[in-house]
């Protein structure tokens, strides 16, 4: 059989749809970035359909190409400083999120990777397990506890009191969303620290204490230092999709703890500015390879240096 | 072998507990008699009678399934040609498309795909939804099936050529029956992430036409709405999950680690 001929036949269809329905959508949308709003929302249009004859006209001169494109909604992004403001705290609120997910994975994938293969598959299975459960689920499950008469703030609450304190409100807070925000990333950040650990060689453990290190000495001289190709990997799959969230602050968060996804929703869905919405999405992909980048670029490094 | 200190256990478990404690609470609100999700109560079975009664919450299941099964069947064939392809030829363009819409966050691929329909002049309904579905969908099935291929012993098909098979032949004796766990795999994934998707449903549906992830999330989000309801048919949603994972790893064990 023709090699050629099978190579189009089997990548064509896949490579065709994925051109239909991501690339060339994405190509419009950057494109939409330099046009003008719509009247009526979404974008002014370049070709109207007479309404009386049903022929197509076309709006505007195509040689002038100012009359249809333009800088002034990039502009607008980088002039009013509220909009860098919301994207500098997304970035905080996915850094911590990141910290967090980190802190929390560390001795479970260090146990998993210390298992023997049995319990190994299912430790792993327990980790990937509530992932399967519906997302909008898991953060209602967080709407539920952090709720105002919940058992979980009526008992913080009292404690509080003892001491003095004012009540606090959960959810609806900064708070909520990072809760959320880690809850629904961890595994990602589990599973590939698990998968670097489990490849470390115990006797450089075991040699760093006859040599006299202690146990936090250990983990920071040995341990860690080794394991940051598994900590950036998971860095990029946590930090990236917490990055564009949206629904997390749009139902855990309050009126302040809006993510860069709620203002690029409320552009297209609410002010219908598509314009300038498809400029936040842009950004949003740039601050995306931005952060592919580092982690790609740190993660190697600390191969190399392995 | 060290093993592994007291306290790395109970951090651990710890870390165990605030994973599933959130779904346990669900759960078992579902068969709380009061319609706050606050205190227990008394045991009921009445969200679970009101769920079957809910014609709207019904409805959005029925879409929600029919558009994963077609995402399915559509998305795990595109998917293995895709998974097939970059495993034996090196190719440049279609890893690509493959593998960015599941770096990028959803939201991206969302609000384009919006532009994009609108821009058709379609009508954002079901077949917006489902279209959207399989283009996010071909790619975790890609992975998972040109994962699987790597793992394959290629001897085998070289035998079989030897032996004077056809490639078509050696294809669907010989490979096509080893990575069938792989392709069952992804198969399940596409399902999964399809029923389970909210973000891009909520940029490709119009009015209308809801799923049922968007009808959890429009009661969730209005208080007025929202009651243990919603718990019950996200238990309901867990036991489909749970389920599909037993009946797979009983089908096809080795499906559920094709990914490692």
């Amino acid at each position: 059989m023709n090699n050629r001929l099978a190579k189009w036949l089997i990548s064509g269809p896949p490579l065709l749809y994925l051109l239909l329905f991501f690339a060339i959508p994405s190509a419009i949308m950057a494109f939409a970035a330099f046009r003008f709003p719509g009247d009526y929302g979404g974008l002014l249009p370049l070709v109207e359909v007479n309404p009386e004859t049903g022929a197509r006209e076309v709006l505007i001169n195509f040689g002038n190409y100012a009359d249809f494109l333009t800088w002034e909604n990039f502009q607008r992004f980088f002039e009013e400083p509220i909009y860098i403001e919301l994207f500098l705290k997304s970035f905080w609120y996915a850094g911590i999120t990141t910290g967090v997910c980190i802190v929390l994975a560390y001795p479970l994938a260090w146990l998993i990777a210390r298992s023997s293969k049995k319990t190994r598959d299912l430790l792993v299975l327990m980790v990937i397990l509530p992932f399967w459960s519906n997302f909008l689920i898991r953060v209602y499950a967080w709407m539920i506890i952090l709720g105002p008469q919940s058992y979980f703030s009526q008992v913080l609450n009292r404690v509080l009191a003892v001491f003095g304190i004012e009540p606090v409100s959960l959810l609806f807070s900064q708070f909520a969303v990072i809760i959320g925000l880690v809850y629904v990333h961890l595994p990602f950040m589990v599973l590939p620290l698990y998968a670097n650990l489990e490849k470390h060689d115990m006797a450089l453990l075991d040699a760093a204490q006859d040599l006299g290190a202690n146990a936090w000495q250990r983990f920071w001289k040995v341990t860690w230092p080794l394991s940051l190709p598994g900590v950036w990997a998971g860095t990029a799959l946590v930090f990236i999709p917490a990055l564009g969230m949206f629904a997390i602050p749009d139902l855990l968060g309050g009126t302040n703890s809006m993510m860069i996804g709620n203002l690029i929703k409320q552009q297209f869905l609410d002010s219908r500015d598509w314009p300038f919405g498809s400029v936040l999405s842009i950004m949003l992909t740039l601050s995306v390879l931005l952060m592919a980048a580092i982690a790609a670029w740190a993660g190697s490094r600390g191969k190399a240096k392995k | 072998m060290k093993k592994v200190s007291n306290w790395v256990w109970a951090c651990a478990a710890l870390v165990y507990a605030f994973l599933y404690l959130p779904l346990i609470i669900v759960v078992l609100f579902s068969f709380n008699d009061s319609n706050l999700n606050a205190e227990w109560v008394g045991f009921t079975f009445k969200w679970y009678e009101m769920l079957l009664q809910d014609e709207v919450m019904i409805e959005a299941a029925m879409h929600t399934l029919i558009i994963g099964f077609i995402t399915c069947i559509v998305a795990t064939v595109l998917g293995t040609l895709a998974g097939f392809a970059m495993y034996k030829w090196r190719l440049r363009l279609l890893p690509a498309l493959v593998l960015t819409p599941i770096a990028i966050p959803e939201i991206l691929m969302g609000v384009a795909l919006l532009i994009f329909f609108v821009m058709l002049n379609m009508t954002l309904g079901l077949v917006s939804i489902t279209l959207s579905h399989i283009a996010f969908c071909i790619g975790f099935v890609a992975i998972v099936v040109r994962s699987r291929l790597q793992g394959m012993d290629e001897s085998l098909v070289e035998a079989a050529r030897d032996l004077g098979a056809s490639p078509i032949t050696a294809f669907r004796a010989i490979t096509l029956p080893l990575i069938m766990p792989g392709i069952i795999a992804g198969a399940l994934m596409a399902f999964t992430l399809s029923i389970d998707d909210f973000v891009i449903s909520f940029f490709t549906a119009g009015v209308g036409s809801n799923t049922l992830p968007l009808e959890i999330y429009s009661r969730v989000k209005v208080p007025m709405k929202l009651n243990p309801e919603v718990n019950a048919v996200s238990t309901l949603l867990m036991l489909l999950t749970l389920s599909l994972i037993l009946v797979v790893s009983k089908v096809a064990p080795s499906a559920l680690r094709a990914g490692d």
